[in-house]
């Protein structure tokens, strides 16, 4: 299958002089700067971020082995480390200590998107201490103890940086242990434990991923899922939270530039970028989601998973249409309750937030923001244009499950009390017509499952020849409708005007056109 | 068949016999025509045509087979009661916000989806129609048949003693009031025998012979039809019984549900306090507070006979032409009679006012379309 891979390096990576003899790459996870330091920087210094259309060159003068660079945010000050003990601000500036904490630290790590830092304490190093910078302040969070696999005795340092990794979940932060068994206890292999660390409160251990394989593993995040790169097998799997579903072995595509795929050169950052110093590539983690329809058989799990990923609008939309032609229609029914669930609470975020703006700011507190549309809500425009639309002119499926079908997505609107667009009702109208299932479209519109309204009630006239209750049902709905005194008179034109298939409805003493859809004319008149 | 005029004696001085003296009147021709179509309807529904009689037989075969039926069908019936709902034939919609409406869809097409063999469902609440799959006029006959035949003869499972079989069927784990009122009255005997009622409707070409279940949990009941070629299993029954019992069960729960709800809602103004019958030609759709339920052996109306009489009279005018009309009677003592005709639609009134004229009568008539058929065109 050609579309196995639902991982996949970005097309365009960040380009950089690779690492050799002369040449010195370093990358700053904070602003995802990659800084090539020639010379010690005498020859120059390129810094290349993930944004930068053209890259910022300087020279600096060769003071001895660059530990570390980084700049600011913004370009604006750059650090240089050259010993162990110091740091040197090329620019004169003055230099405030804001807070100092003495602790026994082994390592550290730093999560830039949350601005947390996490410090290994204890002989053994499982002790994690997080620090919270907000505001110009540093906050201690309550320490949490990572399970480690084996008890050493004596105690040694079991816990190393590179078997954690902090990463922000559907925008929680979790700190992930790739926590490896040892090969005499009987174990099914590796495991990614995941440590969910709120703001406020105590860590706690959440999710555990269960690898089944061993040996060298890297973490990355996309889209909110956990991407586990196994070296040996040069293999990704992915695991989204919350639940997770097997993980599945997928290769990543090949990218357009040759380089060695899974080498040990590589350097896995967080959450999404993959660095190869010994090529000079930076590149991001992608998640191509088609594919990923194949990996869960319950459709129901796999709009969950969909739903909960970046751009799912066109692949949720493909499996909708996919599994009218071989799905059952409880599982229709399933997925069209999944994707309405998400439009309602969209739907009302909506409206809350448009009955507060229009109350004013007299209510004081926060401003609302104006709730963020994403992908994932598939409205009925939506769904009409690119599944129902096509799909009520297949010729291969019964009449009777298309009908079935498009009630189904009726019935979980109005589960979730969604109003249904006209244009749904017209949809059921015209398959009933076209396949002669006058008795059936009577009693829909007799239980008034096809909503009232004025185009409608105008559709329904124009079947009047063809299916003479019509009338009576049309006169019928204008009654309900919004004019009800112009009955009366309406009826009368209905009489006296041609039978050809009025385009223009003729209501009252005014002329109020409502346009009949064309292919609905071609309907009636074929129908003659 | 035959129906005799009524008579009456009367006395002579001279000695001579009684002379007698038929009243032609009492009786209303449309009535009893309707009767009679009814009647033939009803053996067709279950015999087929008398042609395909002769076909298969000869005259032989069909007068056998008019015996047979007849032989037990007129004893059903009560010509004294016959009235003007026997010349409409309607049936008798069950109420439904469109919610619940929309679930019974579903729970039909999931059926049908699942039980391919299923060619037609109709789907009954109370007696009441709520969704058909048949053409009009055979649901018409059927309809006929199952609220004045089948469903008064079974009793609700919940009144059974303890050790009848007609308690509650526990399929697995769920626990369904799902049973058979045609076909198996107890699957759990494998060796009990049993056969589907075979009725006859029509199809493109003639009509077509169909299986008739009729699979009942609490008030609600759903008709299932499967072309007669097939054979039906018990294996086919246990699999419809343990698919549709539960789903049905919920389904009538949570009807009954809805129903209760609405009749809060709509309050005791929506209570009848009008005499009235309405029907539709266009879907046969009827209503009578009139008339108490109607069963095989009883039929009780809440008006005078002579009353009945007078709506027949009017239906029979209504009849003669296209157009919409109105009459207005006034009838014994201080009833009222009203009748009205708009489009395909038929309305008869029965007003007990005193000192009441003809635009107060209107006036009432009025209110009455206006509250309990607010959602009807009615042309004034």
């Amino acid at each position: 299958m050609a579309e196995e891979h639902y991982l996949e390096l970005s097309e365009n990576p960040v380009q950089f002089e690779h690492a050799s003899s002369v040449n010195n790459v370093f990358f700053d996870e904070a602003n995802k700067q990659v800084f090539a330091v020639r010379s010690g920087g005498a020859t120059g210094v390129v810094v290349k971020g993930p944004d930068d259309k053209c890259s910022v060159a300087f020279r600096m003068d060769d003071k001895g082995e660059v530990k570390c660079i980084k700049f600011s945010i913004g370009n604006k000050i750059l650090a240089v480390q050259r010993t162990l003990k110091s740091v040197v601000f090329p620019d004169k500036r003055s230099l405030k200590l804001l807070k100092s904490q003495s602790i026994n630290v082994n390592w550290y790590q730093y999560c830039p998107e949350t601005a947390v830092i996490l410090l290994s304490t204890t002989v053994q190093g499982n002790v994690l201490q997080p620090f919270a910078f907000r505001n110009g302040t540093m906050t201690k969070m309550s320490k949490f103890e990572i399970e480690l696999p084996v008890i050493p005795k004596p105690a040694k340092l079991s816990l190393s940086e590179r078997d954690i990794a902090m990463a922000t979940i559907y925008g929680q932060l979790y700190v992930m242990y790739l926590k490896h068994h040892s090969r005499t206890v009987n174990s099914p292999g590796a495991e990614v434990v995941l440590y969910h660390l709120p703001r406020d409160g105590t860590c706690k251990k959440s999710h555990v991923l269960k690898l089944n394989m061993t040996g060298k593993f890297a973490l990355n995040i996309v889209d909110n899922l956990v991407v586990v790169h196994h070296q040996s097998s040069q293999v990704s799997g992915s695991e989204p939270e919350p639940g997770p579903f097997s993980g599945p072995a997928a290769v990543p595509t090949q990218p357009p530039v040759p380089c060695q795929l899974y080498s040990s050169s590589w350097s896995v950052f967080q959450p999404d970028i993959i660095i190869s110093a010994s090529e000079g590539y930076l590149w991001y983690l992608q998640v191509k989601l088609p594919p990923t329809v194949h990996l869960l058989q319950d459709k129901g799990k796999l709009m969950d998973f969909l739903l909960r990923r970046r751009d799912c609008k066109m692949v949720i939309l493909s499996v909708c249409s996919q599994s009218q032609e071989k799905a059952s229609l409880p599982v229709v029914a399933t997925v069209f309750d999944k994707l309405n669930q998400v439009y309602k609470e969209y739907l009302e975020a909506e409206q809350s937030y448009a009955a507060a703006t229009e109350s004013g700011t007299s209510r004081g507190g926060a401003a609302q923001k104006r709730p963020v549309r994403t992908q994932a809500v598939i409205d009925q425009s939506d769904m009409y244009t690119h599944v129902l639309s096509s799909f009520t002119e297949r010729k291969d499926v019964t009449h009777k499950f298309i009908i079935a079908v498009v009630m189904e997505y009726i019935r979980s609107l109005n589960q979730y009390q969604i109003t249904v667009q006209h244009y749904l009702y017209e949809l059921v109208i015209k398959t009933l017509v076209q396949n002669n299932l006058f008795y059936m479209l009577h009693q829909f519109l007799q239980y008034h499952v096809l909503s009232d309204s004025k185009p409608l009630a105008c559709l329904l006239l124009s079947l009047e020849s063809t299916y003479p209750p019509a009338h009576q049902l049309s006169l019928d709905m204008l009654k309900v409708g919004p004019e009800p005194d112009r009955v009366g008179r309406y009826s009368h034109a209905v009489n006296r005007s041609s039978r050809e298939a009025p385009l223009n409805c003729h209501l009252g003493n005014t002329t109020e056109k409502i346009a009949i859809p064309d292919d609905f004319n071609k309907v009636s008149r074929t129908l003659r | 068949m035959v129906v005799r005029n009524p008579m009456i004696e009367k006395p002579n001085k001279d000695g001579k016999p009684p002379a007698i003296e038929y009243q032609e009147e009492e009786i209303l021709d449309t009535v009893y025509g309707a009767v009679v179509r009814q009647c033939y309807s009803m053996y067709k529904l279950f015999n087929g045509t008398f042609g395909r009689a002769m076909e298969a037989g000869g005259v032989e075969l069909l007068i056998q087979k008019l015996e047979k039926f007849f032989y037990r069908y007129l004893q059903t019936l009560h010509l004294q009661s016959c009235d003007l709902l026997d010349v409409f034939g309607g049936i008798s919609f069950f109420p439904l916000d469109k919610m619940t409406y929309l679930k019974i869809q579903s729970f039909v097409n999931r059926v049908e989806e699942s039980l391919s063999l299923i060619k037609y469902t109709a789907f009954l609440y109370n007696d009441q129609l709520i969704w058909s799959g048949l053409e009009q006029d055979d649901m018409r006959i059927l309809y006929k048949y199952l609220t004045t035949s089948l469903f008064p003869r079974h009793s609700e499972p919940e009144l059974a003693g303890r050790d009848s079989p007609l308690r509650p069927e526990v399929t697995g784990n769920l626990l369904h009031y799902g049973r058979f009122l045609t076909g198996p009255t107890n699957l759990k005997d494998p060796e009990a025998k049993f056969r589907f009622p075979k009725i006859f409707v029509s199809a493109e070409e003639g009509y077509e012979e169909l299986h008739l279940i009729v699979y009942k949990a609490m008030s609600a009941a759903a008709c299932f039809m499967i072309s007669a070629t097939v054979e039906l299993t018990r294996e086919f029954c246990e699999q419809l019984d343990s698919l549709v019992g539960p789903q049905l069960t919920l389904l009538a729960s949570d009807i009954c549900e809805q129903f209760t709800i609405n009749r809060r809602i709509s309050g005791p103004e929506k209570e009848p306090q009008f005499k009235f019958i309405y029907f539709n030609h266009m879907n046969l759709a009827e209503k009578s507070t009139i008339h108490m339920r109607k069963t095989a052996s009883v039929c009780l109306t809440s008006v005078h006979p002579d009353l009945m009489k007078i709506l027949g009279d009017i239906n029979c005018d209504f009849a003669r032409f296209d157009e919409d009309e109105e009459i207005i009677v006034k009838a014994m003592t201080d009833y009222w009679v009203v009748g009205k005709k708009s489009d395909q639609r038929e309305l008869y009134v029965i007003l007990n006012q005193k000192n009441a004229n003809l635009i107060l009568v209107n006036e009432e008539v009025k209110r009455l379309c206006a509250t309990q058929f607010n959602n009807i065109f009615f042309l004034d």
